[in-house]
C-alpha cells in the first residue's frame, strides 16, 4: 500500500533527526523533496486520488513539502554555521595591539597629589621664578646679607642680585604683595643648590604652603600638616614636631614622620631614628609680614615646605636621587 | 657641636639616660645627629700578653715582642723601657686613630715588621705617662678591646646647631638647656682670681678706633709664664670632643672657649710693639700674614687687633705669625672680645677662613660673658701655668649693649600658639632658661632674655620658647576656621596637567632634565652667532662646566636623554618635558625672562615588529600627528602648520620642518632633527621633535565648552581632485575652501596626494572629500553640484589647477 503523506512525513523528521552534517541534510533533501523524492512523487499522485480525498490530501502534501523544505534549510543553516564556529579559531594568546601609554614623571605625580590634598583643604595653587632676586629669595624672608642662616643653602649665583632661588619660599612674599588676606596658597616648583653628590642633585623640586588670616595658631599648622601626612602616607602615620629654625618663622618645626620603611625600629632609610624628616614649617615671621606690609597684630599664618623627590623616594621606594633626572625609559615607565 | 657627657655633668645633673637625654635635647629644638662613645678607637686595641722579648737584631734600643692578643700572636717592634715577658699591655692593632689623630699601619722598622704597637697611656690619651708602655692589671685577659677591659665609656653627642642658638656652641650652654628641660639647676665655675700685684693701666692699653665693629674689648695680662703641655685632666676634656691639645696656653683658650662659647686669643706680649692694643679696620692694601703661614690682603671693612704699629690678629677670625704664642713665650695678653657678626661673616668670607672662633663671633657671642670668660682664663693659667703674676684686667666697653625686653601678652601667646596656659605656667618656663619676668599685669609680663640670648628680639621668639619648652606635640591639633573664598583654579597649571595626561594618552613619557646645560649646547644646536637662543644667563658659580648656563631650549636636554638611553639600548623613544627656558634682558641684575616650553622627541619605531607588522620608522608625520592630535584635545582647533622659512631653524632638517602658527603667530616648530645635530651630540640615529611655547599655547585655550547640536539631516560627500604644482603646499587648498565660507561645507578630508606616473613631473595629485550638510533640510543633489562646481572651479583658478585625464 501506497504510504499516506502524514507517514512520509513522519518518517523524514526522524531521518533529519540523525542528520549529522550538511551531506546528510542534502541527501535527505533529495530524498524527500528532490524530483522523484517521495514528497514529490505523492504530490505527482494526488489527481489519481479518489476525488473526494483529493483536495484534502493535496493541501497535507502541500503542507508538508513547505514544512520539511523550511526545516532542512534551518538544519542546513545551522549544521553549517556550528561547522563554521568550532573550525574558524584565532589564536587568543597572541599579544594585543596597542600603543602604550607614556607616563607622568614620578616627581609629577607626586607633584599633583601634594597639590590636589591642598586643593582639598582650600588651598590655591600658585608658581613664581625659578631665577630671583636676591630680594625675594632672601631679604623679604628676613635672611639679610652675611646672615649666617645664608649658609644654610648653597646658592647659584647670576649676580649679585640674581640667584636661583634655593627654595620654593620666595612665593611668599610675592603672593603676599598681591594679596589681602586671607591667602590659602601652595606653590610647587623647581629649586636650586650648588651642591652635588650621591644624596644631592643640584636642582629639585619643592611645594611650598602658606596661610594667613586671623587668629591662625600654631596648633592649625599642626593640624593642616598632619592632614597632609595622613592623606599622603596613611592615617596611621606617626608624626612629631620639631623645633627648628627658619628665619621666616618663628616658631619653627620639622615635621618628622614614622619611618615609612621600618615603621619605626630603625633602618638605613632613617639613620636608625625610627624617623623621617618630611616638612620645614612655622608660623610666619613678623618681619616677613613687615617687608609685605601686613599688620602683624591683625594677621598670623604659617607657612610649610617639603621636597617632592624626598617624598616620592619614600612613597615608591626610589633609592637614588639622581634616577629622577636620568631619563632612563626602564625607570620612567615604571611609573 | 660635640659634647661629651663626662665634661656636660661637670655642670649639670644629667638623670636622663644619654638616648633619653638626646631625644630631649632634639624635641627642644637641639637636633642630636649622633651618640658616639669617645672610646670607641679604643676598638682596635687590644689587651696583649707579651710571651716573648728579644733584642732587635739591628737596633740597640729596640725590642722584638711576640704579643698575644687573644688566639694569636703577632710580633711588635718595640723602644719602651719597661717591656717585659708576661707583662700585658696595650696592643693598638693598624686602622687604629689616636685621639691626637695618627693612624697606625703596619710598618717595618729597621728591617723588622711590626703587626701593631703596644702603647703608652699618653699615646692612647688615657694620661700622662709616655715614657713607658701601659702596664695593665695582670688579671685582665687577653683579646679583649682595651676599652671594655678597663670599662672606658663616655657618650658624645653630636648636636647640629641652628645658627639662631649661638649660646649652645658650648658646654655651658648645652648645660642650661639640659638643666631647663631636666629641672635641674646649672652649676657654673667658680672663680677665684688672686688679687692683681700691679696697675695693669701702667703696663698696656686698649684703644678702640671703631665701637661698632667692636663694641667691647677685654684684655688681661699674665707675666712669667711657662709653656708647656697641659695637665691630662685639661688635655682629656679637649680630647673628649674631638680637640687636639696643643699646649697650655693654647688649651686653656680653647678650653674656656669650648666651656662658655667665648673665643679668645693669647698674644706673646713683648712682641706687641708698644706693647699695647689697638682696634681699627685695616687700610687699603695692607697685607697681613695669620697663623697658618698665609699672606692675606686686607681691606677697609676687615677689623684688625694692632699693637702699636701694625696689625696682629684678623680680628675674630685668626691671629698672626707675628704675635704668636711660642715655647719661649713667657708673658701674654690675653683677649677676650665682642666683635660685630656682620664684619666677622664677611671678613670670614672674604678670607675662606672659618675658625672656631669666627663660627661663633658671626652668629654672636655673649657681649655679657667677655670678662667671665676671661677671668676663668687667666684663672686657669694662675692654675697650670706656674704664673703668680696676674697683672690685672682692662674692660673697654664705652657704650654697653642694651639688655633688649619684650612685652608678652599672655592671651595673645595662647592665641597664637593654641594654647591654654597659664601665667604661672609662663613664668615657670622662661625662669628655667634665665630670662626674667616683670608682671605688669594679670596679663603682662615684661620679659628680659639673659644677654647669651641673642636671638631672642620679639614676642614671637618668646611663643618660640615657651613652645618648645611646653612641646609642640603637647599643642593641640586644629583646624582652621577659614572663611569659604575658592579662587579660580590658574589656567596654566591645570592645562599644564592636562597636557601631560594627554602626552601620556599619545604614548609619551616625561622627563625632566636640569635647567642648566653646557655653553657647547649653542654649538651643538649649529646656532647662529645672533640667534636669540645664544642670549644665555651665566651661573657665576657652576658646579661644572656642562651646568654653567641656564638652558634656552629644551632640545638639548632631551638629545642628552636620548643620548643617554641609546647607550643603555633604550632605542625607541617617546619622551617630551615641559620646564623653563630662560633668556638673558641684556640687563644686569634682572632676572631673566622665563618662559615654559613643551618640547617632545620621538626616535626609533612607531611600531615595533610585532607578529602583525614588520617594524616602521616613525617619521615627521608621526610627530606632527602628536601635536595635532594634542592641540584638538585642549580645544586649539585653529593651528596651521607651514613650511619653516629658509635660515630660522638651525637644529632641525630644511625641508623637513614645519612651522607651528595660530592666531598668526609662530609658537613652535615640527621638525627632524639636523643630521649635523644628530652628529653633533655622536647619536646613531635620527630623531624628530617639537616645540611649543606653553604659555602662549595656554593663551588660547579655550576657557569653556559649549556642545553642538548633533545633525538632523544626512549629509551628502563630493570628491575633488586636482593635478597642481609640487610646490604648492596642500594645507593651502584646505585654507583656501575654507575662505570661501560656503555654509554648507561641513568638512574637507584630505584623502589621496599622488605624484608619480601618470601624473606630470613636477605636478601632484590631491584628492579631497568634500561633505555638505546643511542644518536645516536634507540637500538635493542639484544643490550640492552646483556649490561643488563652484568649489571646483574656484580652486582650479586660484591654483592654476587641472583636473585629471579620465
Amino acid at each position: 500500500m501506497e504510504k499516506t503523506i502524514e507517514q512520509i512525513h513522519r518518517e523524514a523528521l526522524e531521518e533529519i533527526e540523525s542528520a549529522r552534517d550538511a551531506e546528510d541534510v542534502k541527501s535527505i533533501s533529495i530524498k524527500y523533496l528532490g524530483r522523484k523524492g517521495a514528497v514529490t512523487q505523492f504530490l505527482r499522485n494526488v489527481s489519481n486520488l479518489p476525488a473526494q480525498i483529493r483536495p484534502e490530501a493535496g493541501k497535507k502534501a502541500n503542507e508538508t513539502k513547505k514544512d520539511l523544505d523550511a526545516l532542512f534549510k534551518k538544519t542546513l543553516m545551522h549544521l553549517e554555521s556550528s561547522s563554521r564556529e568550532t573550525d574558524d579559531r584565532i589564536d587568543v594568546s597572541l599579544p594585543g595591539r596597542v600603543t602604550p601609554r607614556g607616563s607622568l614623571h614620578p616627581i609629577t605625580q607626586i607633584n599633583q597629589k601634594i597639590c590636589d590634598i591642598f586643593i582639598r583643604l582650600g588651598f590655591d595653587v600658585a608658581e613664581g621664578p625659578e631665577v630671583e632676586t636676591d630680594y625675594y629669595n632672601f631679604e623679604a624672608l628676613n635672611i639679610p646679607q652675611n646672615h649666617p642662616a645664608r649658609d644654610m643653602q648653597d646658592t647659584f649665583y647670576i649676580s649679585n642680585a640674581i640667584v636661583l632661588r634655593t627654595h620654593t619660599s620666595p612665593t611668599q612674599p610675592r603672593i603676599m604683595e598681591k594679596q589681602r588676606p586671607p591667602v590659602r596658597i601652595v606653590a610647587p616648583g623647581k629649586v636650586y643648590r650648588c651642591d652635588s653628590d650621591l644624596t644631592h642633585t643640584p636642582m629639585f623640586h619643592q611645594v611650598e604652603g602658606l596661610l594667613v588670616d586671623r587668629n591662625i595658631s600654631f596648633g592649625d599648622l599642626k593640624g593642616i600638616l598632619t592632614t597632609f601626612v595622613h592623606q599622603m602616607f596613611d592615617p596611621e602615620t606617626g608624626l612629631r614636631f620639631r623645633p627648628s629654625y627658619f628665619p621666616f618663622t618663628e616658631p619653627s618645626a620639622e615635621v618628622d614622620i614614622r619611618c615609612v620603611i621600618c615603621k619605626g625600629s630603625g633602618c638605613r632609610v632613617c639613620s636608625n631614628t625610627g624617623w623621617l624628616e618630611v616638612l620645614g614649617s612655622g608660623m610666619v615671621h613678623p618681619a616677613v609680614f613687615e617687608n609685605v606690609g601686613y599688620d602683624t597684630t591683625r594677621y598670623s599664618g604659617f607657612a610649610f615646605g617639603m621636597g617632592v623627590e624626598r617624598i616620592a623616594m619614600l612613597k615608591y621606594g626610589i633609592d637614588d636621587i639622581r634616577k629622577y633626572f636620568e631619563n632612563d625609559l626602564r625607570f620612567l615607565r615604571q611609573f | 657641636m660635640k659634647v661629651s657627657l663626662s665634661w656636660l655633668q661637670a655642670y649639670v645633673d644629667v638623670n636622663l639616660k644619654v638616648d633619653e637625654l638626646a631625644e630631649a635635647l632634639t624635641m627642644a629644638g637641639l637636633e642630636v645627629e649622633a651618640v658616639t662613645d669617645r672610646y670607641e678607637y679604643l676598638n682596635t686595641v687590644r689587651v696583649g700578653r707579651i710571651v716573648n722579648v728579644t733584642p732587635h737584631p739591628n737596633a740597640d734600643t729596640l725590642k722584638l715582642c711576640d704579643v698575644n692578643i687573644g688566639g694569636s700572636t703577632i710580633s711588635v717592634v718595640c723602644g719602651a723601657p719597661n717591656v717585659k715577658t708576661d707583662m700585658l699591655a696595650p696592643c693598638a692593632l693598624p686602622g687604629t686613630v689616636f685621639p691626637r689623630g695618627i693612624v697606625l699601619e703596619k710598618s717595618t722598622i729597621r728591617g723588622k715588621t711590626s703587626e701593631g704597637m703596644l702603647c703608652s697611656e699618653h699615646e692612647l690619651g688615657l694620661g700622662e705617662n709616655g715614657r713607658g708602655i701601659m702596664e695593665l692589671d695582670s688579671r685582665l685577659s687577653e683579646g679583649n678591646s682595651l676599652n671594655k677591659a678597663l670599662g672606658l665609656s663616655d657618650s658624645v653627642l653630636e648636636i647640629d646647631l641652628t645658627p639662631n642658638r649661638p649660646d649652645c656652641l658650648s658646654i655651658i650652654g648645652i648645660a642650661r638647656e639640659v638643666a631647663a628641660l631636666s629641672g635641674e639647676k646649672v652649676t657654673y665655675p667658680e672663680i677665684s682670681l688672686p688679687k692683681s700685684t700691679d696697675d695693669i693701666a701702667k703696663r698696656t692699653s686698649v684703644t678702640l678706633l671703631d665701637v661698632d665693629l667692636c663694641p667691647r674689648y677685654a684684655a688681661g695680662l699674665v707675666f712669667n709664664i711657662a709653656v708647656k703641655p697641659s695637665p691630662f685632666w685639661l688635655q682629656d676634656r679637649l680630647m673628649s670632643v674631638g680637640l687636639k691639645p696643643i699646649n697650655n696656653i693654647v688649651d686653656i683658650t680653647n678650653f674656656v672657649m669650648m666651656e662658655t662659647g667665648q673665643p679668645l686669643h693669647a698674644f706673646d706680649f713683648d712682641r706687641l710693639a708698644e706693647n699695647r692694643i689697638v682696634v681699627r679696620t685695616a687700610r687699603e692694601n695692607e697685607t697681613f700674614v695669620t697663623l697658618d703661614g698665609k699672606e692675606r690682603r686686607l681691606d677697609p671693612e676687615m677689623l684688625m687687633i694692632c699693637d702699636g704699629e701694625k696689625p696682629v690678629a684678623l680680628a675674630g677670625v685668626m691671629g698672626g705669625l707675628n704675635s704668636e704664642i711660642e715655647n719661649a713665650t713667657t708673658n701674654i695678653l690675653l683677649e677676650s672680645a665682642y666683635f660685630d657678626p656682620v664684619c666677622t661673616r664677611k671678613t670670614s668670607k672674604k678670607t675662606g677662613l672659618s675658625t672656631d672662633a669666627s663660627h661663633r663671633f658671626e652668629r654672636g657671642v655673649d657681649p655679657g660673658g667677655t670678662v667671665t670668660a676671661l677671668k676663668r682664663a687667666l684663672q686657669l693659667i694662675v692654675d697650670i701655668a706656674d704664673s703668680k703674676c696676674i697683672q690685672g684686667i682692662i674692660d673697654e666697653y664705652p657704650s654697653p649693649v642694651p639688655g633688649k625686653t619684650v612685652e608678652v601678652n599672655i592671651q595673645r601667646l595662647n592665641r597664637h600658639l593654641g594654647t591654654r596656659l597659664d601665667d604661672k605656667a609662663i613664668e615657670n618656663y622662661l625662669d628655667a632658661i634665665e630670662f626674667d619676668v616683670e608682671k605688669i599685669d594679670s596679663v603682662t609680663f615684661r620679659v628680659t632674655p639673659p644677654s647669651f640670648r641673642v636671638d631672642i628680639s620679639r614676642f614671637e621668639d618668646i611663643t618660640e620658647e615657651i613652645a618648645r619648652l611646653f612641646g609642640y606635640n603637647n599643642i593641640e591639633t586644629t583646624f582652621p576656621l577659614i572663611p569659604a573664598d575658592a579662587r579660580h583654579p590658574d589656567k596654566k597649571i591645570e592645562s599644564t596637567y592636562r597636557i601631560k595626561t594627554i602626552m601620556a594618552g599619545l604614548g609619551f613619557s616625561e622627563a625632566i632634565n636640569y635647567s642648566f646645560i653646557s655653553q657647547q649646547s649653542c654649538d651643538y644646536l649649529e646656532l647662529p652667532e645672533d640667534d636669540p637662543k645664544r642670549k644665555l644667563v651665566q651661573i657665576l658659580n657652576p658646579i661644572s662646566e656642562d651646568q654653567s648656563v641656564m638652558r634656552t631650549s629644551l632640545i638639548p636636554g632631551l638629545l642628552q636623554t636620548m643620548k643617554y638611553n641609546l647607550s643603555q639600548q633604550n632605542k625607541n623613544l617617546k619622551i617630551y618635558e615641559i620646564g623653563h627656558a630662560f633668556f638673558d634682558t641684556g640687563k644686569t641684575d634682572r632676572q631673566p625672562d622665563e618662559v615654559e616650553m613643551l618640547t617632545g622627541l620621538w626616535t626609533g619605531n612607531r611600531i615595533d615588529a610585532t607578529w602583525y607588522s614588520k617594524e616602521v620608522a616613525c617619521d615627521f608625520f608621526d610627530m606632527k600627528g602628536i601635536v595635532e592630535e594634542l592641540l584638538k584635545n585642549i580645544g586649539i582647533a585653529n593651528a596651521a602648520f607651514t613650511r619653516m622659512p629658509a635660515n630660522s631653524c638651525f637644529y632641525t632638517k630644511p625641508g623637513h620642518t614645519a612651522q607651528v602658527i595660530f592666531e598668526n603667530e609662530p609658537v613652535g616648530l615640527v621638525g627632524e632633527v639636523a643630521p649635523k645635530v644628530i652628529r653633533n651630540y655622536d647619536l646613531k640615529q635620527t630623531a624628530f621633535i617639537f616645540e611649543l611655547n606653553l604659555g602662549r599655547l595656554v593663551q588660547s585655550i579655550p576657557d569653556t565648552k559649549s556642545a553642538r547640536p548633533i545633525p538632523k539631516f544626512p549629509a551628502t560627500s563630493r570628491d575633488i581632485t586636482l593635478i597642481i604644482d609640487n610646490d604648492i603646499e596642500t594645507y593651502k587648498i584646505i585654507y583656501s575652501v575654507e575662505s570661501f565660507q560656503e555654509e554648507l561645507v561641513e568638512n574637507l578630508h584630505l584623502f589621496d596626494v599622488f605624484e608619480s606616473d601618470p601624473i606630470p613631473k613636477g605636478k601632484k595629485s590631491v584628492s579631497l572629500r568634500v561633505t555638505y550638510r546643511s542644518s536645516k533640510e536634507t540637500l538635493e543633489d542639484n544643490r550640492v553640484n552646483d556649490i561643488h562646481k563652484n568649489i571646483t572651479a574656484r580652486l582650479m583658478k586660484t591654483f592654476d589647477a587641472t583636473l585629471p585625464a579620465i
